[in-house]
């Protein structure tokens, strides 16, 4: 759907998330990517002062739903669980540091 | 592979920097929408503006959850309406104004701009009637913006149509005085107003623009102050260097949003509109960004070299991110929506004829700018005539958009509420240019050589 013609790299988004600790974080968000059919490439995952701060880097290329209901189920994940979770497409961090 | 440091960069500059892309404005061309008959013609509009736009919100709301970005705004702009008001009354104008606002509503976007005159050399039968028609025109509706351009470096400055903005910006305060005279703050007098401006209040779709275009206007005030602010104790180059490689990062997300637009909704990309934007948030000020350099307060002496500096950095960072760039192009400096300006303003730090020097440095004019509610006719005429003169000689574009708040006095607060903001009340000097005014006829064009 995003894919620009003739680019052959997968696509990917950025999931980050940041909130208060609590058990089953990763679990939460990782079974959502599943469900959507996105492959989680790279956690960088840490825990300062009791915030959990987690950046998710993830193959998008065999989504099952549209683009915008991933961001709002995660989005959902995060209001549920007292999280803010951000669900970026890779192409603005793509545009905004490389030339 | 993307960079973690690129990553947190960016997530921080979103999260805590209130980095957004402040708009983006769809232009229309309105040409083929004449009619003899006023009610046609307004429905032709309305039709036009519907059919092009329709998509407009959800495109931007799909793109801001794609990329995670703020787009604040999501506004139309249109073709002069002066060029459509040739047969028309006064009431027939209005009903141009009133089928835009439905047309804005029903869309869901924020404003819709282009209720608008282009009179420097002289006014058509169309603009006059446009022009008489604005303070009803904006008190009867609430999301059309209007602008009319009375000056060019090309053509000098039509003082006719200068006194008549007084006289207009007047009137419309009176008109919406029970809504703290908001009339005014969506109305512009412009010197070479730029057609792809993609800003409120005085956007338009140009003469020469095509059928319909995508204009994308970016900001990060915040953003910038953070980088300054995290330099330390570094010499003025490299702040002009530290203001430059995060404009370029700023301009690129509105690269990337502008392209997606244009994508999305079939429209050719114009331009994008390199500005520093502020909003009355936290965090979101370009005072503070005067301030992070080392001034105790905006106003202070220094504030127009720094804010030189600020505007000529954006601009030279900004166009290498982009392909291609227009509109207003620099740092505004709107005193409502900023929290710095307001806090200036307020504490006496900021005065009107500071103000007024630091928009010969930045890219628009006296923005925002609540005077007290008795100021005569004339007086507004007279900043209007200064202003438009900063704009003139130096070939640059210049606006006025003060707000006679009826019923106030110096010190009073006047409250727009969301990115209008709050206003309080400035001091202006009331000696009367009245004779001046009443002169008429125009200024000429000035002479190009000889530049001192």
């Amino acid at each position: 759907m995003l894919r620009p013609p003739g680019k052959v790299r997968p696509m990917k988004a950025v999931i980050s998330v940041i909130g208060k600790d609590t058990v089953g974080i990763i679990a939460k968000v990782s079974a959502e990517c599943a469900r959507c059919g996105v492959n989680i490439l790279d956690i960088s995952q840490t825990v300062l002062q009791d915030y959990f701060t987690m950046i998710m880097i993830t193959d998008i290329d065999g989504i099952t739903v549209p683009f915008p209901d991933f961001v709002d189920a995660m989005t959902r994940i995060g209001s549920a669980n007292n999280l803010k979770i951000l669900t970026m497409h890779e192409d603005i961090f793509n545009t905004m540091h490389k030339i | 592979m993307l960079d973690k440091f690129d990553i947190l960069e960016t997530l921080n500059m979103i999260r805590e920097e209130c980095l957004d892309v402040r708009t983006i404005t769809l232009g229309i061309s309105l040409y083929d929408c004449q009619s003899d008959d006023p009610r046609r013609l307004a429905d032709n509009i309305y039709d036009k503006v519907m059919s092009r736009a329709h998509n407009l919100v959800k495109v931007g709301c799909d793109i801001e959850k794609m990329y995670g970005i703020p787009i604040i705004n999501k506004r139309v702009s249109v073709t002069p309406a002066a060029l459509l008001c040739g047969r028309l009354t006064r009431d027939g104008a209005v009903g141009i104004a009133q089928a835009l606002d439905r047309a804005a509503h029903e869309l869901g976007i924020n404003f819709i701009g282009g209720y608008s005159a282009l009179v420097q050399k002289g006014a058509s039968d169309g603009s006059r009637v446009l022009i008489e028609s604005i303070p009803e025109a904006l008190a009867s509706t609430e999301l059309v913006c209007s602008s009319v351009n009375v000056a060019s470096t090309k053509a000098g400055i039509n003082m006719d149509a200068v006194a008549e903005m007084g006289r207009v910006v007047r009137r419309t305060a009176e008109l919406t005085a029970d809504r703290g005279s908001i009339g005014c703050a969506k109305l512009v007098v412009f010197a070479n107003a730029p057609e792809d401006n993609p800003f409120m209040a005085g956007a338009f779709h140009g003469l020469g623009e095509p059928e319909t275009v995508i204009n994308v206007g970016v900001s990060g005030p915040g953003v910038v102050a953070s980088a300054i602010r995290r330099a330390g104790d570094c010499s003025l180059a490299e702040i002009a260097e530290i203001i430059k490689k995060t404009a370029f990062k700023i301009t690129r997300v509105g690269q990337l949003v502008a392209r997606e637009a244009s994508n999305r909704l079939g429209v050719p990309f114009g331009i994008v509109d390199l500005s520093l934007a502020p909003t009355p948030a936290i965090g979101d000020s370009v005072a503070h960004i005067l301030e992070s350099m080392g001034l105790e307060q905006c106003g202070a002496c220094g504030t127009t070299a720094a804010l030189a500096l600020l505007n000529d950095a954006v601009k030279k960072g900004g166009v290498m991110a982009s392909s291609q760039v227009g509109g207003l192009s620099g740092a505004f400096i709107p005193v409502s929506e900023d929290a710095g300006m307001i806090a200036a303003a307020r504490s006496g730090a900021l005065r009107l004829e500071k103000l007024e020097a630091m928009t010969a440095v930045c890219s628009v004019g006296l923005d925002m700018i609540a005077i007290p509610g008795d100021t005569s006719a004339e007086v507004i005429s007279g900043i209007i005539a200064d202003e438009i003169a900063i704009g003139v000689v130096n070939t640059k574009t210049t606006a006025v958009r003060v707000i006679p708040a009826i019923g106030c006095k110096v010190g009073d607060t006047v409250n727009f509420g969301g990115l209008l903001g709050e206003a309080p009340v400035m001091p202006v000097n009331t000696l009367s240019p009245a004779k001046f005014i009443a002169r008429g006829g125009r200024i000429p064009a000035p002479i190009h050589s000889l530049k001192n």
